[in-house]
Formats: structure tokens, C-alpha cells, sequence
């Protein structure tokens, strides 16, 4: 869902530019306080394997493809910011070497999918973490729910930019996005998922946001 | 610790990489949900036919000088997926405050050095 040059009104552009800049700003600060210095290479591979699924488009309904966005998976593996500093890193170089999204689009392409998709889906995540149980399944689950919830929500905020550039009603738009989106991101939470358990698998203390459950089920058993 | 994160690091360039070379030349190229929604609902005629993106390096993620198969695919894949992994790390040591580790590292290095010569000056005064 990467906007093309032309589909922004100059103040829409400007608007997505601003937002974006201040959240990157956050970003940048606070992961100068929190980032460690182990988590350099995992935010390297984050962007490799973000730039590198989203080159996979997969056929969707009616003769329509979609791909995988990963702003849920890289908000859960480093962070929110860290995730927006990966997203600003992967939108730039498609928008650059590529030619994948407008230059004038990139700053609400950014916003689109890193901070409404990427934060907006960690914070969903968050929450479906607290009420769901503690468990692998559990966080999987939350991580399946925010990831279908973070494309439909991207693709929502692109239409809303596009009905208020005057390209599109929104009447128009944000059910046609909605509806395409909807189905996109089921592939986005299979593909979420299946990433996150190969990772829980293999390197559990890479996932940022797993808190347990063995050392809890651990304390438990050896206090008892 | 470290050194294992960079193996799971490389591990995971090399999932990415196989990614890009091999599976992204033979991706869906039916147009994507945006794009699908802009020629619905008439509006895919407002894209600017992109008079800078004539000279992006690869657009459409196609090598130049490969023609559109799958190998300019591939090519592309491959140099994007490397540039993400290096730009990713060199982004997050920019943004690591090097100032903080830098003097923290001189700091505890000279300290050795100097205690010694902390040490020799009462040392130097004690046979007199």
C-alpha cells in the first residue's frame, strides 16, 4: 500500500512529513537511551527480512495481490520505536533505489505503516497481551490479532489521506481498502506468526516483548 | 552473548536473502491492494508519471541492464536485502549515542595506566 506520487494533496504530504519527522525524532531519542548495543544486528536483520517479505506479493482475491508488511513483527521483536526506525530505514530505500512509493508520499507512507501499523498495532498487542493468558499460544494469538488489525488500519489511514487530498470520496475508498486489506491481512498474521514461533523456537531472547511464561512457571516450581 | 546475536543475525540475512533472490522473481505481480482499488474506483490516471523515479536505481525492483525476468529480480533482491541489513545496523549505532560509549571505554582504559603512577609517587618517597 505504498502511495505513488500524485495521489497527495501538498498540504496531506506536508501533514504526513510533520507527523512522521516528530514520531522518528521520539524514536531516535529514545533509542539512544535504550537501545543496546546487542540488539544492533538484530534491528539489521529486522530491516533485511522486512524489506526483503515485502518484495513477496501474494495473490489475494479478484486478480489482486498483497504482501506482508511486518511493522506488528518488528514492534514485538525491538519495540515500537526501534520498529519505526526499521520502517523509516525500509520505506526510505524502496522509495529511493526502487522507486516503491513517492518521494512527496513518503513521510504518510511512513506514518501509514509505521506508526499507525507499527505503533498502533503494538499498542492492540499490548493490550491483547494483558487480557489473553500467559502463554506461547496466547501471544501468538495477540500477535496474529494486532498484525490483521495493523494492515487494515494502515490501509484505512491511507484512504482517509487520500478522501482528504480530494483524490477519492471516502465513501468510496475506505470500504474498497478496507474490504482488500482485510484479506491481506490475513497473510500478514500467518505470516506473523509463523515468524514469531521459528524465532521463539530457536532464539526466545531476541523477541523483545516475550516475558515468559517458563521463568514464571520456573519460580513457581522451584518455590513450591 | 554478542557474538551468538550476530550468528542469529546472519542466519536470519541468509532466510531474507533466499527470500529475495529466490522466491521474490516469482511473487504475484497482479497489481497490489492500493493500486487495485486506485483503477476500481478511477483514480490510478492521477500518478505522476514520475519524472525523478526515471533515474531511481532499480525501479520496479529491476536491475538494470538485466531486461524484467526473474534474474534482474533476484539482482535487485539481493542488493536491496544486503543495503536494508547494513543501513538497519549502521542506523542503529548512529542513533546508540556514540558519545556515551566512547569516553566510557577511554575512561576505563587509562585508568589502569594511571594507578601505577598513583602508586609510585608515594612509593618513590617511602626509601627517602
Amino acid at each position: 500500500m505504498h502511495i505513488p506520487d500524485g495521489f497527495l494533496s501538498a498540504p496531506v504530504a506536508a501533514a504526513g512529513y510533520a507527523a512522521s519527522a516528530a514520531v522518528l525524532a521520539l524514536a531516535v531519542k529514545r533509542s539512544g537511551q535504550t537501545l543496546e548495543e546487542r540488539q544492533v544486528p538484530l534491528l539489521g536483520v529486522t530491516t533485511a527480512f522486512v524489506f526483503a517479505a515485502q518484495m513477496l506479493n501474494f495473490p489475494v482475491a479478484m486478480g489482486t495481490s498483497g504482501h506482508f508488511l511486518g511493522a506488528v513483527l518488528a514492534a514485538v521483536l525491538l519495540g515500537p520505536l526501534n520498529g519505526c526506525l526499521v520502517f523509516a530505514a525500509v520505506l526510505t530505500l524502496q522509495c529511493l533505489l526502487f522507486a516503491d512509493g513517492g518521494l512527496t508520499a513518503l513521510g504518510a507512507n511512513f506514518f501509514n505503516m509505521g506508526v499507525v501499523g507499527g505503533v498502533g498495532g503494538y499498542a492492540l498487542f499490548r493490550l491483547a497481551t494483558a487480557l489473553l493468558p500467559r502463554s506461547r499460544r496466547g501471544f501468538l494469538f495477540a500477535a496474529a490479532l494486532a498484525s490483521w488489525i495493523s494492515v487494515v488500519a494502515s490501509a484505512s489511514a491511507c484512504a482517509v489521506e487520500l478522501a482528504l487530498s480530494g483524490t477519492v470520496p471516502l465513501g468510496l475508498v475506505l470500504p474498497a481498502m478496507g474490504m482488500v486489506h482485510a484479506i491481506i491481512g490475513i497473510g500478514e498474521a500467518v505470516i506473523t506468526v509463523a515468524t514469531l514461533s521459528v524465532i521463539l523456537a530457536a532464539r526466545p531472547d531476541v523477541v523483545g516483548e516475550w516475558r515468559g511464561p517458563s521463568p514464571v512457571l520456573l519460580v513457581g516450581e522451584t518455590s513450591s | 552473548m554478542n557474538r551468538s546475536l550476530w550468528i542469529f543475525a546472519t542466519a536470519g540475512l541468509l532466510v531474507a536473502l533466499c527470500l529475495a533472490v529466490f522466491v521474490s522473481p516469482y511473487a504475484s505481480s497482479a497489481p497490489d491492494g492500493l493500486d487495485r482499488v486506485a483503477a476500481d474506483k478511477g483514480f490510478l490516471d492521477k500518478v505522476h508519471d514520475r519524472t525523478i523515479w526515471r533515474h531511481a536505481l532499480m525501479p520496479d525492483y529491476l536491475a538494470r541492464g538485466l531486461g524484467d525476468g526473474p534474474l534482474s529480480t533476484a539482482a535487485a533482491g539481493l542488493f536491496g536485502t544486503l543495503c536494508a541489513f547494513a543501513v538497519g545496523c549502521v542506523l542503529a549505532r548512529l542513533v546508540r549515542r556514540p558519545t556515551l560509549g566512547v569516553p566510557t571505554l577511554g575512561a576505563s582504559a587509562s585508568l589502569p595506566a594511571s594507578s601505577p603512577e598513583v602508586n609510585d609517587l608515594p612509593g618513590e618517597g617511602h626509601p627517602q
